[in-house]
């Protein structure tokens, strides 16, 4: 059993005793103390800011050109916090309790409840760096609600609310470089993590435009390189998201939890061809003024909008009464397939649903034309004003939307259908967020602490915040605190010289392949087995014949992949090469995990464990773990497990009528 | 649809750069104008030739990364659209379409049609942020800011630091990017104590950069995907001019 080092005591005062009695480490010594940052998303960026900050020396690393492209910039919707500044009961119990629930009870409450405890404090950093959250006309800022609570506790900046997040934590990062404090290496991609005597002491990194590899030293090395939803290659990641920095770290020991947790979103733009590179999202807090629904005739060719009423299946609001079309994403995913599957699907495809803002926009025109004074307005008139309010709140997602499709959504419903969004699983953490490799961290995305089986939105920015700003600036010095003798260990040594040398015999072994299909060939593959067999629905026989499917291509990969160019250049094929390497093998766990968690929980939804009416049956008995697994060689992994005990929110069947 | 595309080539930053012709076909209007270059790119690897290298991430006009200059318009003919979320409905059969990279001294090309744009990163450590450590926040309500206020920052907030302002300019100026993030700091009550200082430092990177000056065409504006307003480029000018003076005092 894993011990995840939770404090005792009860569960408000963990974090805080935590905090009084950790170790520390004084500020002479932090100027000796370097950390290495993989990463510069919401967690990666907060991290190597607020550590500079405190005086340790920090290097951080990311793939993209810059830190500010980091993936978390495309967050559309919002981030929770337990402020009640609406007056809406809302409290951080609340938050620990609609995230522990919403995850479908496989978060640890430890750790849920510590988050829920510092998200009030995120939102106070993030105003006094200047981001520019929406506001009220009082000046003071403004709420919405997302799926899965029936509170108003999501604040956010339009629909680019990971931007402003993010910028707010590069602009933190940009000025710790401008001091001194941060070495920033951008197009770089990390690809071995160094370990010295058990611990890790530095990274290979690939410097992207020359191709030179080089040797870094850290005191301590943590993995904030997001989440590997891209395995499916359809998604809505950025085409540059990849496991690969937490793989190899996974490699090197760190356990890999619970990696068949999926979020699939229900709200995406739908599949348009076979030239589609990636899925495009359409923020969650549509679903807080739209309504979804299919007609309730089989392939009904009509125009939506010539549907009359009485004949749509408003089916969410349908078998959800209390939380409508608020339910958490999971739920709503399978609902919108279920009617897919079911004959009712709309759209050239039959894949999609409606999203649709008709009654809304006659409700903000009702409202807009009464404080206007103008009640008796003729219905186009306010159906103008309607369509005004709605321009405001969503503007930027309507445009996108019909830059996508060519279609006008203030006229026609929006056709919409899941697509992967963001995963659970990641890298497994103690309450400390360290791996089980010693010095070797995960935050973020990157870790599997927090969502469970199923994250909430607006919960992922407020976790890879929580986690840069406020976790670990606390924990890592429990750990530096014993490392202020150890001196930085010389790049010749044999460690580095062993990992260089292991890295280079990949890059070799990938170019000189010179097989006959590209990268994206093997991508598209891996992608459509795992979205086919390890998606929003899974059994035991799709499962095993996907595990072996996966090998099978696997072995082909390495057999006939064919990387243009040299390796000792700017070539972004080799990049993707690697990548697709790490994913494949991946892949492969997430099947076998998904094989092993004979029960459905909250986006691991098992074909054979269901209730009469379809919803996702836990088996309490049997699983109640997480599942972190150990790397024993290719496709050879051991399972540990860490219990998970539940002092104050009982599990039960999660219900959301 | 048939489309003939001309697109620059160039091996590395020493090297001399061309324009190469690729007749493509089976162009679907539902595509993307990436998902073209990718189903290019996938031709010319099978053919046993180099795919066309180019900055790209999100896909969802977010990120910034990608940056084409399309038959001489920065991310091409939509308006307030970048390179990503610009569609193939866009072209008829039969266009010509050339595809070349930003071109500015500040912005070197590293191969085909990706540059290095360090330079902004290099602006925004110059003081593109506000001066506060991790855990020194007060009550974020404990600051009302006026809403219109709040929503000119946001409006200038939402730069994405593509460069696309920098390319649209004949004198490839970098003044709407820099003005746009000395605006939202300078609209915004926590902004004030360092906004003297950071006009100052911001505009003098800008110019050890090698950015040129801006006269006022307005070019940035118009190809702005985000539609960062020339208004910020005046406020900068105002905010400048008086840290100018009052830096005398």
């Amino acid at each position: 059993m894993l011990n995840a080092k939770i404090p005792a005591g009860p569960l408000e005062t963990k974090w805080s005793k935590y905090k009084s009695t950790v170790k520390l480490v004084n500020p002479a010594n932090k100027r000796k103390l370097e950390v290495i940052v993989i990463g510069t998303g919401l967690a990666g960026a907060s991290a190597a800011a607020s550590l500079a900050e405190l005086g340790y020396k920090v290097k951080a690393f990311c793939f993209q050109d810059s830190a500010r492209r980091a993936h978390s910039i495309a967050a559309q919707g919002g981030i929770n916090a337990a402020k009640n500044y609406q007056n809406d009961g809302d409290s951080v119990f609340r938050l620990f309790y609609d995230t522990v629930k919403g995850g479908d009870y496989r978060a640890r409450e430890g750790n849920v409840y510590r988050l829920a405890e510092v998200s009030a404090a995120i939102i106070d950093q993030c105003v006094a760096q200047g981001v520019p959250f929406a506001r009220e006309y009082g000046g003071l800022l403004s709420n919405r609600s997302f799926g899965g609570t029936q509170v108003q506790r999501t604040f956010y900046a339009a629909g680019q609310t990971g931007q402003q997040l993010l910028l707010g934590a590069y602009s933190a990062l940009q000025r710790q470089v401008a001091l001194g404090n941060v070495k920033m290496y951008s197009r770089h991609e990390m690809l071995d993590v160094v370990k010295v005597d058990g611990k890790a002491r530095g990274i290979i990194a690939r410097d992207l435009v020359t191709g030179k590899l080089e040797r870094h030293f850290g005191h301590s090395v943590l993995i904030c390189s997001g989440g590997y939803g891209n395995v499916f290659f359809l998604s809505t990641n950025a085409m540059g998201s990849n496991v690969t920095a937490a793989w190899k770290a996974h490699k090197a020991g760190a356990f890999f939890g619970n990696p068949c947790f999926t979020q699939i979103h229900p709200t995406c733009i739908p599949v348009s061809g076979d030239h589609q590179s990636k899925l495009t999202l359409m923020s969650e807090s549509l679903r807080n003024d739209g309504r979804i629904w299919v007609p309730k005739k089989q392939n009904d060719n009509r125009k939506p909008t010539d549907i009359p009423e009485e004949e749509r299946d408003y089916y969410l609001e349908r078998r959800y009464p209390a939380f409508g079309n608020l339910v958490p994403r999971d739920v709503a995913s399978r609902a919108a397939k279920e009617r897919c599957d079911a004959g009712y699907g709309v759209g050239a495809s039959r894949m999609a649903v409606y999203l649709d803002y008709a009654d809304a926009i006659v409700r903000y025109g009702t409202i807009e034309a009464s404080k206007r004074g103008e009640d008796n307005a003729p219905k186009e008139e306010i159906i103008a004003m309607g369509k005004g309010v709605v321009a405001e709140k969503y503007g930027n997602l309507f445009d996108m939307y019909a830059k996508i499709t060519g279609e006008n959504p203030y006229e026609t419903p929006m056709r919409i259908y899941p697509a992967v969004h963001y995963t659970m699983g990641g890298l497994w953490v103690d309450y400390e967020l360290m791996t089980t490799v010693p010095g070797l961290y995960a935050l973020g995305e990157a870790n599997f602490s927090d969502h469970g089986a199923n994250r909430l939105g607006a919960s992922a920015l407020m976790q890879g915040l929580a986690d840069g700003y406020f976790v670990i600036p606390y924990t890592i010095g429990n750990y530096l605190a014993d490392e202020i003798h150890t001196k930085p260990i010389p790049l010749d040594h044999p460690a580095f010289v062993e990992s260089e040398k292991k890295v280079q015999g990949q890059l070799d072994t990938l170019m000189n392949i010179r097989g006959k299909h590209s990268v994206d060939h093997f991508h598209k593959a891996l992608g459509k087995i795992m979205w086919d067999k390890c998606g929003m629905a899974r059994n035991e026989q799709g499962l095993k014949e996907a595990i072996n499917e996966i090998r099978a291509l696997k072995e082909e990969f390495w057999k006939d992949v064919r990387i243009p160019g040299g390796q000792h250049e700017f070539n972004p094929e080799l990049e993707k090469a690697g990548r697709v390497a790490d994913f494949l093998e991946l892949g492969e766990l997430m099947c076998m995990d998904a094989l092993m968690r004979r029960e459905s929980c909250g986006g691991h939804f098992r074909e054979e464990s269901q209730t009469e009416e379809g919803e996702a049956k836990r088996n309490d008995e049997n699983f109640s773990f997480v599942a972190a697994w150990e790397y024993k060689g290719p496709g050879n992994f051991d399972l540990h497990k860490e219990e998970l005990n539940f002092e104050i929110v009982h599990p039960t069947q999660r219900s959301y009528k | 649809m048939k489309l003939t595309l001309k697109i620059w080539r160039q091996q590395n930053n020493q090297a001399k750069g061309h324009f190469e012709t690729f007749e493509v076909s089976d162009v679907s209007k539902d595509m993307s104008f990436l998902e073209m270059f990718d189903v290019l790119n996938e031709r010319l690897i099978n053919e046993g030739k180099e795919p066309i290298a180019f900055d790209h991430d999100c896909r969802e006009g977010i990120c910034g990364a990608c940056s084409m200059y399309i038959n001489g318009r920065a991310h091409g003919p939509w308006h307030e659209t970048t390179t990503c979320q610009l569609h193939m409905r866009a072209y008829n059969d039969g266009d010509t379409i050339v595809v070349e990279p930003w071109r500015a001294s500040a912005f070197p090309v590293i191969k085909d049609l990706t540059v290095d744009r360090s330079a902004f990163d290099r602006i925004i450590q110059a003081g593109g942020y506000i001066s506060v450590n991790t855990g020194n926040a007060v009550d974020a309500n404990a600051i009302p800011i006026d809403k219109t206020d709040a929503d000119h920052a946001f409006a200038a907030a939402a730069c994405i630091g593509c460069g696309a302002c920098v390319a649209a300019c004949k004198n490839s100026s970098a003044m709407l990017f820099t003005s746009a993030k000395v605006s939202q700091l300078a609209l915004l009550p926590q902004g004030d104590p360092e906004r003297k200082q950071r006009a100052m430092d911001m505009v003098a990177q800008m110019d050890k950069e090698g950015f040129g000056s801006c006269t006022n065409t307005g070019a940035c504006e118009a190809e702005c995907p985000k539609g960062i307003s020339l208004a910020n480029i005046a406020r900068l000018n105002r905010e400048f001019i008086a840290a100018g003076f009052s830096s005398e005092a």
